[in-house]
């Protein structure tokens, strides 16, 4: 049983985690907090909907599902396009709204700001897809039976697949890139690094992109393991701030283990307390860590 | 004519209930700048609490005590403000957007106690015949809710006299000064530490009191009267109002509310019942709508903060 709590808890904190990289990033570079981030992740899930429905028209010569997979290539193309889309509307409202806030208003006006978009993007999801749940595929699937009695899904070994090897290429890109050495040098202080050359709006237009791409991937990935629904990233918001602030906010490795440890909390509080109660979880968390550690886990004292 | 005049009394008294807890969060960010993104939270503390001590006994659920109106005012305002204090022991150390998580983890966590405490909160079904005071004095619902409306347009001026009385003492002048520069009102001897402390608790024991008259009204309590959109709403009246301004708290509760009643009543005529969930939606996306247009093209709100200079200064 706690074998089994500890599988299910690994598994939703790599979604998690994938949400979290992104608010931390831009809680540290943008510095505020970004309520209306985990709806990029709704959106995200919503865009591979609408794209599986192009992709499955195309894909036929492709052939069916990948292994055991409940998908084919079709999903893993609406994948991409869905975080190419999410990425669009992140820059979207940036533009529209954060940029401008940016310049003059102080920073609680844009975590304020942030409340308002969360609140209208949520509700553009229930007028343009309807309240109720929906699912990419009916098709059911057989658990995979691991060691311990164990059962697991192929899609959430993919899942948890998928996480790593985003997590070791975000490390390479933030270690080797123009682009990462820049974004790290914003993070630490963003007037020196513009006085040494950097152009610090790219850098910001970066963060959105890589932000929003990792959370349409988290949302089409919640969207196969779980299912659909408007509420999704409105569920996913402490969650995944517990798992930035846990993680420090900007650290990469903070925020996948932020991601992991928000999970297996979740999931083994029910052993505990009352199902009903595993929501106030994350939140627990976030006031215990903001107590004794303030700055997280990870993260550099200011 | 009747029926118009029945359904102003009927607007302007939920307008001013949720006036006073706009009043409330006037003090919380207007003048201190604490961001508290649990306000539906706290109201539903006072909500809940006075449901309790007003309503009548039940089987199998603790309350019922029915005690008179007034008890469960002030009670439903102690609860409330109690609840803050344990809150903003924890919390208002933590300044900015990390209180704003906190606060908003707090009021999920409310909500989850009203769904899930059943012995207490009776579960989701809520506790219903809660007594209202007007129905005892008078008859018929027209001259029932006037009375109400007097006894809430009483109970509102007197809040709205002791916020007025509170920014414009010293104890008020000191949160504008914590709000503008912390480090310099410390320098001067204040405690910025329990000077936040204080002006959270007495925000959030006007939030309660909207709760309770709130319930007072309606006559029952249930979870989902105290979803995350009306801290939402309430917030919204304090930007388009205008901060850190008592007049503008209140014209803000009154011009939000008469925007979403009335959109809501132009969305039920035009939408089919069968898509009510997305007409819902259109209400809630104008609300963010005029919240993000607001805070880009006039932040300062509708009637905003005056300047005030010391009498003593010279220029």
């Amino acid at each position: 049983m706690v074998l089994q709590h500890i599988a299910d808890g690994v598994l939703s904190g790599a979604v998690v985690a994938l949400g979290a990289i992104g608010l931390s990033f831009t809680m540290k570079i943008l510095r505020f907090a970004n309520f209306s981030h985990s709806e990029l992740l709704t959106w995200g899930a919503y865009f591979g909907l609408v794209f599986l429905g192009f992709t499955t028209a195309f894909g036929e010569f492709f052939g069916g599902n990948i292994g055991p997979f409940s998908f084919g290539w079709p999903l893993l193309a609406a994948l991409v396009l869905s975080a190419v889309a999410t990425s669009v509307l992140a820059l979207v409202l940036h533009a529209l709204v954060f940029e401008k806030l940016g310049r003059g208003a102080g920073h609680m006006t844009m975590v304020f700001a942030s409340f308002g978009i969360a609140l209208l993007l949520r509700h553009l999801v229930v007028l343009i897809w309807g309240p109720n749940p929906i699912y990419y595929s009916n098709e059911l699937q057989f658990a995979i039976l691991l060691p311990g009695n164990v059962r697991v899904l192929p899609d959430q070994v993919f899942l948890l697949g998928l996480t790593i090897v985003l997590v070791v290429c975000l490390h390479l890109f933030m270690k080797h890139s123009r682009t990462g050495i820049a974004m790290r040098g914003v993070s630490e202080n963003p007037d020196l690094a513009g006085l040494s050359g950097v152009n610090v709006n790219n850098v910001v237009r970066w963060v959105w992109v890589i932000g929003a791409s990792l959370a349409a991937v988290a949302g089409v990935l919640y969207g196969l393991t779980v299912q659909l629904r408007p509420e999704l990233g409105f569920g996913l918001i402490l969650p995944l701030f517990a798992a930035a602030i846990l993680g420090g906010a900007g650290s990469l490795y903070g925020a996948v283990i932020g991601g992991l440890v928000v999970g297996l909390s979740e999931n083994l509080s029910v052993m505990i307390i009352p199902t009903s109660y595993k929501p106030a979880v994350p939140f627990l968390l976030i006031l215990i860590i903001l107590y004794f550690r303030p700055d997280g886990l990870f993260g550099e004292r200011r | 004519m009747t029926g118009v005049i029945s359904y102003l009394v009927f607007f302007l008294i939920l307008a001013l209930i949720l006036s006073i807890a706009v009043l409330g969060l006037n003090l919380q960010w207007g003048f201190t700048g604490l961001f508290n993104a649990g306000v539906a939270g706290f109201i539903a503390v006072g909500a809940y609490v006075m449901a309790i001590l007003t309503g009548p006994a039940r089987d199998a659920v603790f309350g019922g005590f029915g005690l008179p109106f007034a008890v469960g005012l002030i009670g439903a305002m102690v609860a409330a403000g109690f609840a803050a204090l344990l809150v903003g022991l924890v919390t208002l150390r933590l300044k900015g957007e990390y209180l704003a998580v906190a606060t908003f983890g707090i009021a999920v966590t409310i909500q989850l106690v009203c769904l899930n405490w059943e012995y207490v909160t009776g579960g989701t079904l809520g506790l219903i015949s809660i007594p209202n005071p007007a129905r005892a004095l008078a008859d018929g619902p027209l001259a029932q809710n006037t009375l109400y409306l007097l006894i809430v347009v009483l109970v509102g001026s007197l809040a709205f006299w002791c916020f007025e009385r509170i920014v414009q003492s010293p104890w008020g002048r000191m949160l504008k000064a914590i709000r503008e520069d912390e480090e310099a009102a410390a320098s001067l001897g204040k405690n910025p530490t329990r000077i936040r402390l204080e002006s959270f608790v007495i925000g959030c024991m006007a939030m309660g009191l909207s709760g309770a008259l709130y319930v007072g009204f309606i006559g029952y309590v249930s979870p989902s009267d105290f979803l995350p959109i009306v801290t939402f709403q309430i917030w919204t009246m304090l930007i388009v109002g205008g901060s850190a301004n008592n007049r503008g708290a209140v014209l803000g509760a009154i011009i939000v509310w008469a925007v979403w009643t009335t959109s809501g009543f132009v969305i039920s005529k035009l939408v089919p019942t069968e898509i009510q969930a997305q007409g819902g939606a259109m209400q809630a996306i104008l609300i963010g709508l005029i919240l993000v247009l607001m805070l880009l093209g006039r932040p300062r709100g509708l009637i905003g903060e005056r300047i005030s200079v010391s009498r003593h200064a010279r220029f």
